[in-house]
């Protein structure tokens, strides 16, 4: 290991440790509606059999209340899923609409939290790019970690992907409200470059635009391995 | 006694006030605590259950808040998770015995409210 990798590494358990407890806290939040729903129908139950009558609309809401929870789970763990298999290869293609779309869904519970929404315009037509999955995703996560941290509530962050035959590139705007003590010099700071420099692009954040953009080559043709310089 | 629940799932926590009602217990619910802090500014209540993560306010602000303009509110607190720093916070803010970790026993919340209740003198 070199020091660049350590800190990709460390950074990357960050990145994947952040992820993995929204995800559990949003299951556990799913499993807590599907009790309180289950509770209910038992609560019902005990009234029926203290007379009360049973309320066949009623029952059919709450099973529908608790189906819906189901299909909520089952997506959040189909996203858990896909998150934990881009791993699975230090290369592959990747198609940047999808990308952006599964790491606004990632990332929205977190962006709740702080009153943000994602917007994403999908490309017209697909763009593919050669790279490190879960590089590539964790340096996306780095720019909408930053741009939530900086921009006040109520606002929305914009996501675009764009092309040319040579280089892709990833931009998120909307970037508003800097806070008082915010220095332009945080972003990109060591964490990005390093990971930009084994991505073999280079990350720009234009603060009067409120935007960064990130620029990344259609293929990593100069880092085969995806390993950083010197290793 | 009036009870408040506040938490951003907007389906747990209607869900967790209907099943209240049926134990003899008046609760209410709001989804953040923007709209708890204006429930509160037109009607009384003597409890609140808050989560502890919630956009903008997150619970343990939100009872700092309450807790200076009605200070004779008691307060539950519910986790996701039960993490120590959560944990910490939370006992601190409320005790141990009032931090309850999701999903939630509805026999112990409502132990607990009565719990409250009786040691206030038997708030109604």
């Amino acid at each position: 290991m070199n020091p660049q990798w350590d800190i990709i590494g460390s950074e990357g358990f960050k990145f994947m440790g952040k992820i993995n407890a929204s995800i559990s806290h949003e299951i556990k939040n799913v499993l807590a509606i599907i009790n309180e729903n289950a509770g209910l129908l038992e609560d019902f139950t005990s009234m029926a059999e203290k007379g009360v009558p049973l309320d066949s609309e009623r029952l059919k809401k709450l099973a529908d209340k608790i189906q819906s929870q189901i299909q909520r789970a089952d997506r959040i763990v189909k996203n858990m899923n896909t998150f934990a298999h881009s791993v699975d290869e230090t290369k592959g293609n990747v198609e940047l609409g999808e990308l952006l779309s599964f790491m606004t869904v990632l990332s929205q519970r977190l962006a709740a939290m702080k009153e943000l929404t994602f917007s994403v315009v999908s490309p017209p037509d697909p763009i593919i790019i050669t790279t490190h999955p879960f590089l590539l995703e964790n340096m996306i996560w780095f720019c909408l970690d930053f741009a939530m941290e900086i921009t006040g509530p109520g606002k929305n962050l914009h996501l675009t992907a764009d092309a040319d035959d040579q280089w892709v590139s990833i931009t998120i705007s909307g970037i508003e409200g800097l806070r008082d003590n915010f220095s332009s010099e945080i972003f990109p700071g060591k964490r990005e470059n390093a990971l930009m420099q084994v991505l073999g692009g280079r990350a720009v954040f234009d603060q009067s635009g409120g935007k960064i953009i990130l620029s990344l080559p259609r293929k990593t043709g100069a880092q085969e391995d995806l390993k950083p310089v010197g290793e | 006694m009036r009870v408040l629940l506040i938490d951003d799932e907007k389906e747990l926590v209607s869900t967790l006030a209907e099943r209240l009602s049926f134990r003899g217990i008046d609760a209410d619910w709001t989804t953040s605590g923007k709209e708890a802090l204006e429930k509160l500014a037109t009607t009384s209540y003597d409890i609140a259950v808050l989560d502890i993560k919630m956009p903008r306010i997150g619970g343990i602000e939100l009872k700092r808040m309450i807790s200076r303009q009605y200070p004779h509110m008691k307060f539950i607190f519910m986790t996701g998770h039960g993490s120590e720093e959560d944990f910490k916070i939370g006992s601190e803010e409320a005790g141990a015995e009032y931090y309850l970790v999701k999903p939630v026993d509805i026999e112990e919340l409502t132990q607990k409210l009565k719990q409250i209740m009786s040691q206030q003198g038997g708030l109604q």
